[in-house]
Protein backbone atom coordinates (compact mmCIF):
# COMPACT_ATOMS: atom_id res chain seq x y z
CA UNK A 1 0.00 0.00 0.00
CA UNK A 2 1.44 3.29 -0.55
CA UNK A 3 0.52 4.76 3.05
CA UNK A 4 3.37 5.63 5.68
CA UNK A 5 2.51 6.27 8.92
CA UNK A 6 4.94 9.01 10.90
CA UNK A 7 4.55 8.72 14.67
CA UNK A 8 6.97 11.52 15.55
CA UNK A 9 4.46 14.56 14.39
CA UNK A 10 1.20 15.67 15.15
CA UNK A 11 -1.11 17.48 13.51
CA UNK A 12 -3.74 19.86 14.99
CA UNK A 13 -7.29 18.67 14.47
CA UNK A 14 -8.46 22.20 14.41
CA UNK A 15 -6.08 23.75 12.09
CA UNK A 16 -4.02 21.37 10.82
CA UNK A 17 -0.68 22.59 12.52
CA UNK A 18 2.22 20.39 12.87
CA UNK A 19 4.40 19.65 15.62
CA UNK A 20 6.68 17.69 16.82
CA UNK A 21 5.32 14.98 19.69
CA UNK A 22 6.95 15.04 22.93
CA UNK A 23 6.94 12.92 25.80
CA UNK A 24 4.78 14.36 28.68
CA UNK A 25 4.63 14.12 32.61
CA UNK A 26 1.28 12.67 34.02
CA UNK A 27 -1.09 15.54 34.20
CA UNK A 28 0.30 17.77 31.64
CA UNK A 29 -1.22 18.67 28.39
CA UNK A 30 0.29 19.46 24.93
CA UNK A 31 -1.69 22.50 23.09
CA UNK A 32 -1.78 23.81 19.52
CA UNK A 33 0.95 26.58 19.32
CA UNK A 34 -1.45 28.76 17.02
CA UNK A 35 -4.97 28.24 17.75
CA UNK A 36 -4.57 26.54 21.18
CA UNK A 37 -6.50 23.48 20.61
CA UNK A 38 -5.46 20.26 23.29
CA UNK A 39 -3.62 18.23 20.74
CA UNK A 40 -2.80 14.99 23.39
CA UNK A 41 -2.77 14.71 27.08
CA UNK A 42 -1.12 12.65 29.48
CA UNK A 43 -3.28 11.06 32.28
CA UNK A 44 -2.27 8.99 35.20
CA UNK A 45 -3.25 5.63 35.63
CA UNK A 46 -5.69 6.53 32.86
CA UNK A 47 -5.90 2.94 31.79
CA UNK A 48 -6.87 1.53 35.12
CA UNK A 49 -9.11 4.61 36.46
CA UNK A 50 -11.32 4.55 32.54
CA UNK A 51 -11.71 0.41 33.58
CA UNK A 52 -12.51 0.89 37.25
CA UNK A 53 -15.39 3.92 36.15
CA UNK A 54 -16.95 1.70 32.86
CA UNK A 55 -17.50 -1.21 35.16
CA UNK A 56 -19.16 0.79 37.48
CA UNK A 57 -21.17 2.25 34.78
CA UNK A 58 -21.87 -0.75 33.10
CA UNK A 59 -23.67 -2.07 36.62
CA UNK A 60 -25.33 1.14 37.52
CA UNK A 61 -26.80 1.34 33.71
CA UNK A 62 -28.45 -1.90 34.36
CA UNK A 63 -29.73 -0.60 37.73
CA UNK A 64 -31.27 2.31 36.22
CA UNK A 65 -33.03 0.23 33.78
CA UNK A 66 -34.66 -1.88 35.97
CA UNK A 67 -35.55 -0.67 39.25
CA UNK A 68 -38.42 1.50 39.54
CA UNK A 69 -37.26 5.21 37.90
CA UNK A 70 -39.86 8.12 39.55
CA UNK A 71 -43.77 7.31 41.24
CA UNK A 72 -46.27 9.83 40.18
CA UNK A 73 -49.02 10.45 42.51
CA UNK A 74 -51.75 12.96 42.23
CA UNK A 75 -55.47 13.00 43.26
CA UNK A 76 -54.93 9.81 45.26
CA UNK A 77 -53.47 7.87 41.97
CA UNK A 78 -50.43 6.23 41.81
CA UNK A 79 -48.09 5.84 39.25
CA UNK A 80 -45.08 4.15 38.78
CA UNK A 81 -42.82 4.32 35.33
CA UNK A 82 -38.97 3.37 34.39
CA UNK A 83 -36.05 4.68 32.59
CA UNK A 84 -37.82 2.89 29.43
CA UNK A 85 -41.31 4.08 29.94
CA UNK A 86 -40.84 7.86 28.22
CA UNK A 87 -39.94 5.49 24.99
CA UNK A 88 -43.21 3.75 25.07
CA UNK A 89 -45.15 6.56 25.59
CA UNK A 90 -43.99 8.35 22.59
CA UNK A 91 -44.25 5.48 20.04
CA UNK A 92 -47.55 5.05 21.85
CA UNK A 93 -48.37 8.67 20.70
CA UNK A 94 -47.29 8.50 17.46
CA UNK A 95 -43.82 10.33 17.84
CA UNK A 96 -41.94 7.45 16.79
CA UNK A 97 -38.83 10.13 15.59
CA UNK A 98 -38.27 11.34 19.08
CA UNK A 99 -39.01 8.08 20.57
CA UNK A 100 -36.20 6.64 18.14
CA UNK A 101 -33.85 9.53 19.20
CA UNK A 102 -34.66 9.48 23.32
CA UNK A 103 -34.04 5.23 22.85
CA UNK A 104 -30.77 5.94 20.48
CA UNK A 105 -29.23 8.66 23.03
CA UNK A 106 -30.31 7.88 26.29
CA UNK A 107 -30.27 4.48 26.13
CA UNK A 108 -28.47 2.61 23.30
CA UNK A 109 -25.53 4.44 22.87
CA UNK A 110 -24.43 4.92 26.63
CA UNK A 111 -25.08 0.79 26.74
CA UNK A 112 -22.47 0.44 23.54
CA UNK A 113 -19.89 2.80 24.82
CA UNK A 114 -19.95 1.33 27.99
CA UNK A 115 -19.61 -1.94 26.85
CA UNK A 116 -17.26 -1.23 23.98
CA UNK A 117 -14.90 0.88 26.20
CA UNK A 118 -14.78 -2.00 28.45
CA UNK A 119 -14.19 -4.74 25.99
CA UNK A 120 -11.28 -2.63 24.18
CA UNK A 121 -9.48 -1.80 27.51
CA UNK A 122 -9.89 -5.09 29.49
CA UNK A 123 -7.60 -6.77 27.14
CA UNK A 124 -4.93 -4.10 26.61
CA UNK A 125 -5.04 -4.12 30.15
CA UNK A 126 -3.70 -7.90 30.17
CA UNK A 127 -1.70 -6.88 26.84
CA UNK A 128 -4.10 -8.34 24.43
CA UNK A 129 -6.15 -7.02 21.60
CA UNK A 130 -9.54 -8.21 21.55
CA UNK A 131 -11.04 -8.64 17.80
CA UNK A 132 -11.36 -5.71 15.77
CA UNK A 133 -10.23 -3.79 18.75
CA UNK A 134 -9.53 -0.67 16.16
CA UNK A 135 -13.19 -0.22 14.70
CA UNK A 136 -14.70 -0.47 17.72
CA UNK A 137 -12.85 1.75 19.80
CA UNK A 138 -12.99 3.98 16.72
CA UNK A 139 -17.26 3.71 16.70
CA UNK A 140 -16.82 4.53 20.88
CA UNK A 141 -15.29 7.57 19.98
CA UNK A 142 -17.45 8.77 17.36
CA UNK A 143 -20.16 8.43 19.40
CA UNK A 144 -18.79 10.46 22.37
CA UNK A 145 -20.90 13.23 21.77
CA UNK A 146 -24.35 11.43 21.11
CA UNK A 147 -24.34 9.39 24.56
CA UNK A 148 -26.33 12.01 26.55
CA UNK A 149 -27.01 10.65 29.91
CA UNK A 150 -25.63 13.72 31.48
CA UNK A 151 -28.33 16.06 29.78
CA UNK A 152 -31.28 13.68 30.59
CA UNK A 153 -30.58 14.20 33.86
CA UNK A 154 -30.87 17.88 33.69
CA UNK A 155 -34.21 16.81 31.91
CA UNK A 156 -35.65 15.11 34.96
CA UNK A 157 -34.83 17.70 36.63
CA UNK A 158 -36.58 20.22 34.45
CA UNK A 159 -39.66 17.21 34.51
CA UNK A 160 -39.83 17.31 38.83
CA UNK A 161 -39.77 21.01 38.83
CA UNK A 162 -43.01 21.18 36.02
CA UNK A 163 -45.01 18.71 38.27
CA UNK A 164 -43.39 20.36 41.53
CA UNK A 165 -46.74 22.03 42.32
CA UNK A 166 -49.62 19.61 41.45
CA UNK A 167 -48.32 16.68 42.05
CA UNK A 168 -46.15 14.43 44.23
CA UNK A 169 -43.09 12.76 42.80
CA UNK A 170 -41.29 10.23 44.27
CA UNK A 171 -37.96 9.31 43.13
CA UNK A 172 -37.23 5.40 42.78
CA UNK A 173 -33.88 3.55 43.41
CA UNK A 174 -33.52 3.89 39.02
CA UNK A 175 -33.20 7.51 39.41
CA UNK A 176 -30.34 7.26 41.98
CA UNK A 177 -28.52 4.66 40.16
CA UNK A 178 -28.90 7.21 36.56
CA UNK A 179 -27.05 9.95 38.80
CA UNK A 180 -24.74 7.82 39.50
CA UNK A 181 -24.32 6.28 36.34
CA UNK A 182 -23.51 10.35 35.35
CA UNK A 183 -21.39 10.46 37.63
CA UNK A 184 -19.18 7.49 36.54
CA UNK A 185 -19.48 7.83 32.77
CA UNK A 186 -18.26 11.63 33.38
CA UNK A 187 -15.57 10.19 35.47
CA UNK A 188 -14.30 7.55 32.72
CA UNK A 189 -14.68 9.89 30.16
CA UNK A 190 -12.54 12.07 32.32
CA UNK A 191 -9.69 9.37 32.73
CA UNK A 192 -9.44 8.24 29.20
CA UNK A 193 -6.85 8.95 27.18
CA UNK A 194 -7.38 8.10 23.70
CA UNK A 195 -4.07 8.93 22.74
CA UNK A 196 -2.96 6.43 25.01
CA UNK A 197 -5.15 3.87 23.55
CA UNK A 198 -4.42 4.05 19.95
CA UNK A 199 -0.97 3.90 20.99
CA UNK A 200 -1.41 0.73 22.97
CA UNK A 201 -3.13 -0.71 20.12
CA UNK A 202 0.31 -0.13 17.93
CA UNK A 203 2.33 -2.25 19.99
CA UNK A 204 -0.03 -5.00 21.28
CA UNK A 205 -0.58 -7.51 18.46
CA UNK B 1 11.28 24.85 14.35
CA UNK B 2 12.49 27.89 14.04
CA UNK B 3 10.77 28.30 10.00
CA UNK B 4 7.69 29.71 9.48
CA UNK B 5 4.77 27.16 10.55
CA UNK B 6 3.93 24.23 8.77
CA UNK B 7 0.37 22.59 8.06
CA UNK B 8 0.18 18.76 7.71
CA UNK B 9 -1.14 19.71 4.00
CA UNK B 10 1.82 21.38 3.47
CA UNK B 11 3.58 18.78 4.57
CA UNK B 12 1.62 16.40 2.22
CA UNK B 13 0.71 14.48 5.27
CA UNK B 14 -2.76 13.48 6.47
CA UNK B 15 -3.66 13.51 9.72
CA UNK B 16 -6.51 10.97 10.88
CA UNK B 17 -9.46 12.97 12.08
CA UNK B 18 -10.10 9.60 14.53
CA UNK B 19 -6.80 8.37 15.81
CA UNK B 20 -4.96 11.31 15.25
CA UNK B 21 -1.84 9.58 13.18
CA UNK B 22 -0.54 11.58 10.98
CA UNK B 23 0.31 9.15 7.43
CA UNK B 24 1.78 10.02 3.90
CA UNK B 25 -0.03 8.90 1.62
CA UNK B 26 1.42 8.82 -2.08
CA UNK B 27 -1.46 9.05 -4.32
CA UNK B 28 -5.21 8.88 -3.20
CA UNK B 29 -7.23 6.22 -4.51
CA UNK B 30 -9.39 7.07 -7.44
CA UNK B 31 -12.53 7.30 -4.53
CA UNK B 32 -10.73 10.26 -2.58
CA UNK B 33 -9.70 8.41 0.78
CA UNK B 34 -6.93 6.37 1.95
CA UNK B 35 -7.65 4.25 4.87
CA UNK B 36 -5.79 4.77 8.03
CA UNK B 37 -3.44 2.00 9.10
CA UNK B 38 -3.92 2.39 12.56
CA UNK B 39 -7.75 2.74 12.92
CA UNK B 40 -8.97 2.09 10.05
CA UNK B 41 -11.09 5.02 9.70
CA UNK B 42 -10.93 7.36 6.09
CA UNK B 43 -8.73 9.74 5.66
CA UNK B 44 -8.31 12.69 3.45
CA UNK B 45 -6.61 15.69 3.39
CA UNK B 46 -10.23 17.48 4.86
CA UNK B 47 -13.39 16.43 5.51
CA UNK B 48 -15.49 15.66 1.84
CA UNK B 49 -17.60 18.36 1.00
CA UNK B 50 -17.45 20.15 4.14
CA UNK B 51 -18.82 23.36 3.41
CA UNK B 52 -21.72 21.44 1.19
CA UNK B 53 -22.65 19.10 3.83
CA UNK B 54 -22.68 21.94 6.82
CA UNK B 55 -24.71 24.58 4.29
CA UNK B 56 -27.37 21.88 3.97
CA UNK B 57 -28.02 20.91 7.17
CA UNK B 58 -28.08 24.49 8.65
CA UNK B 59 -30.52 25.29 6.00
CA UNK B 60 -32.80 22.28 6.87
CA UNK B 61 -32.50 23.49 10.51
CA UNK B 62 -33.08 27.15 9.65
CA UNK B 63 -36.15 25.80 8.30
CA UNK B 64 -37.45 23.25 11.00
CA UNK B 65 -36.53 25.90 13.83
CA UNK B 66 -39.67 28.04 13.04
CA UNK B 67 -42.17 24.91 13.64
CA UNK B 68 -39.78 24.01 16.25
CA UNK B 69 -41.03 27.23 18.29
CA UNK B 70 -44.47 27.96 16.91
CA UNK B 71 -45.64 24.64 17.10
CA UNK B 72 -46.24 23.56 20.66
CA UNK B 73 -43.78 20.86 22.06
CA UNK B 74 -46.39 19.57 24.90
CA UNK B 75 -50.10 19.88 25.98
CA UNK B 76 -50.81 19.37 29.82
CA UNK B 77 -54.18 18.29 29.89
CA UNK B 78 -55.80 17.96 33.46
CA UNK B 79 -59.35 16.92 33.52
CA UNK B 80 -60.08 17.50 29.97
CA UNK B 81 -58.45 20.91 29.89
CA UNK B 82 -55.44 21.07 27.76
CA UNK B 83 -52.44 23.69 28.08
CA UNK B 84 -50.31 23.84 25.49
CA UNK B 85 -46.92 24.55 25.89
CA UNK B 86 -44.05 26.00 23.26
CA UNK B 87 -40.71 25.86 23.60
CA UNK B 88 -40.83 29.96 24.93
CA UNK B 89 -43.76 29.04 26.88
CA UNK B 90 -42.43 25.99 28.55
CA UNK B 91 -38.81 28.67 30.25
CA UNK B 92 -41.87 31.36 31.13
CA UNK B 93 -43.63 29.17 33.13
CA UNK B 94 -40.49 28.26 34.84
CA UNK B 95 -39.68 31.67 35.76
CA UNK B 96 -43.03 31.80 36.85
CA UNK B 97 -43.00 28.68 39.18
CA UNK B 98 -40.32 30.66 41.01
CA UNK B 99 -37.12 28.53 40.13
CA UNK B 100 -35.40 31.28 38.30
CA UNK B 101 -31.99 29.22 38.00
CA UNK B 102 -33.70 26.44 36.12
CA UNK B 103 -35.55 28.78 34.20
CA UNK B 104 -32.35 30.47 33.29
CA UNK B 105 -30.73 27.25 32.46
CA UNK B 106 -33.58 25.55 30.04
CA UNK B 107 -33.34 29.31 27.96
CA UNK B 108 -29.83 28.63 27.50
CA UNK B 109 -29.91 25.37 26.32
CA UNK B 110 -33.57 25.74 24.22
CA UNK B 111 -32.99 29.50 22.62
CA UNK B 112 -29.61 30.47 23.26
CA UNK B 113 -27.75 28.01 22.13
CA UNK B 114 -29.81 26.76 19.35
CA UNK B 115 -29.57 30.14 17.86
CA UNK B 116 -25.84 30.78 18.48
CA UNK B 117 -25.39 27.33 16.84
CA UNK B 118 -27.54 28.38 13.31
CA UNK B 119 -25.70 31.76 13.44
CA UNK B 120 -22.23 30.87 14.77
CA UNK B 121 -22.06 28.05 11.81
CA UNK B 122 -23.67 30.11 9.53
CA UNK B 123 -20.92 32.81 10.17
CA UNK B 124 -18.20 29.85 10.03
CA UNK B 125 -19.26 28.72 6.55
CA UNK B 126 -19.67 32.26 5.24
CA UNK B 127 -15.90 32.68 6.39
CA UNK B 128 -14.45 30.30 4.68
CA UNK B 129 -16.46 30.76 1.71
CA UNK B 130 -15.60 34.23 1.06
CA UNK B 131 -11.98 33.67 2.30
CA UNK B 132 -12.10 36.21 5.38
CA UNK B 133 -8.78 36.72 6.63
CA UNK B 134 -9.91 38.35 10.33
CA UNK B 135 -9.55 36.44 13.92
CA UNK B 136 -8.91 32.60 12.78
CA UNK B 137 -8.50 31.69 16.19
CA UNK B 138 -11.69 33.56 17.40
CA UNK B 139 -13.43 31.56 15.05
CA UNK B 140 -11.76 28.58 15.83
CA UNK B 141 -12.58 28.87 19.53
CA UNK B 142 -16.13 29.89 18.14
CA UNK B 143 -16.04 26.62 16.36
CA UNK B 144 -15.14 24.66 19.15
CA UNK B 145 -18.02 25.99 21.32
CA UNK B 146 -20.08 25.22 19.05
CA UNK B 147 -19.07 21.74 18.86
CA UNK B 148 -19.50 21.28 22.50
CA UNK B 149 -22.17 22.78 23.87
CA UNK B 150 -25.05 21.68 20.71
CA UNK B 151 -26.03 18.77 23.06
CA UNK B 152 -27.50 20.56 25.84
CA UNK B 153 -30.32 21.44 23.71
CA UNK B 154 -31.76 18.17 24.57
CA UNK B 155 -32.95 19.03 27.67
CA UNK B 156 -36.68 19.93 26.76
CA UNK B 157 -36.79 16.79 24.69
CA UNK B 158 -35.95 14.69 27.55
CA UNK B 159 -38.12 16.64 29.93
CA UNK B 160 -41.03 15.99 27.75
CA UNK B 161 -40.54 12.09 27.23
CA UNK B 162 -40.38 12.13 31.27
CA UNK B 163 -43.48 14.18 31.79
CA UNK B 164 -45.17 11.76 28.78
CA UNK B 165 -44.32 8.67 31.23
CA UNK B 166 -44.92 10.18 34.47
CA UNK B 167 -48.33 11.88 33.80
CA UNK B 168 -50.74 9.15 32.08
CA UNK B 169 -53.85 9.07 34.04
CA UNK B 170 -56.36 8.86 31.33
CA UNK B 171 -59.28 11.41 32.46
CA UNK B 172 -57.46 12.99 35.08
CA UNK B 173 -54.60 14.15 33.84
CA UNK B 174 -52.26 13.31 30.83
CA UNK B 175 -49.78 15.28 28.88
CA UNK B 176 -49.14 14.85 25.36
CA UNK B 177 -46.71 15.57 23.11
CA UNK B 178 -46.66 17.94 20.35
CA UNK B 179 -45.17 18.16 17.18
CA UNK B 180 -42.98 20.97 18.01
CA UNK B 181 -41.00 18.10 19.49
CA UNK B 182 -40.11 16.39 16.66
CA UNK B 183 -38.89 19.82 15.13
CA UNK B 184 -36.93 21.31 17.85
CA UNK B 185 -35.34 17.68 17.89
CA UNK B 186 -34.28 17.65 14.46
CA UNK B 187 -32.89 21.11 14.92
CA UNK B 188 -30.54 19.68 17.52
CA UNK B 189 -29.64 16.59 15.78
CA UNK B 190 -28.87 18.43 12.13
CA UNK B 191 -26.89 21.18 13.67
CA UNK B 192 -25.03 18.58 15.83
CA UNK B 193 -23.97 17.05 12.39
CA UNK B 194 -23.55 20.10 10.51
CA UNK B 195 -21.02 20.87 13.12
CA UNK B 196 -19.30 17.66 12.67
CA UNK B 197 -19.25 17.86 9.04
CA UNK B 198 -17.73 21.41 9.03
CA UNK B 199 -13.54 21.21 8.95
CA UNK B 200 -12.33 24.40 10.80
CA UNK B 201 -8.85 23.34 8.99
CA UNK B 202 -10.58 25.47 5.86
CA UNK B 203 -10.51 28.69 7.35
CA UNK B 204 -6.77 28.52 8.12
CA UNK B 205 -6.29 27.35 4.63
CA UNK B 206 -8.04 30.65 3.47
CA UNK B 207 -5.17 32.43 5.43
CA UNK B 208 -2.72 31.25 3.02
CA UNK B 209 -4.25 32.29 -0.04
CA UNK B 210 -2.93 35.94 0.50
CA UNK B 211 0.83 35.39 1.54
CA UNK B 212 1.07 33.25 -1.71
Amino acid sequence: MNISSHLLVIACQNCDLLHRQRVLRDGERAMCSRCGAVLYRKKRNSLDYTLVFSLTALILFFMANVFPFMTFKYEGRVQESVLFTGVKELFVQDMWAVAVLVLLVSVIIPLFKIAGMLYVLMPLKLNQRPWQAARIFRIVEALHPWAMVDVYMLGVIVAMVKLNDFATIVPGAALYSFAALLLSMAAAGAALDPHDVWERLDVVE
Amino acid sequence: MSSAPVTAAQAALISCTTCQLVSRVRQLPANGYAICLRCGARLSRRKPNSLARAWALIVAAYILYIPANVYPVMTVISFGKGKPDTILSGVQSLLASGWWPLAVLVFFASIIVPLIKLVGLTYLVASVHYKWHWHPKQRTVLYRMTEAVGRWSMIDIFMISILVALVRLEAIATVEPGAGATSFAAVVVLTMIAAMSFDPRLMWDAMETRHD
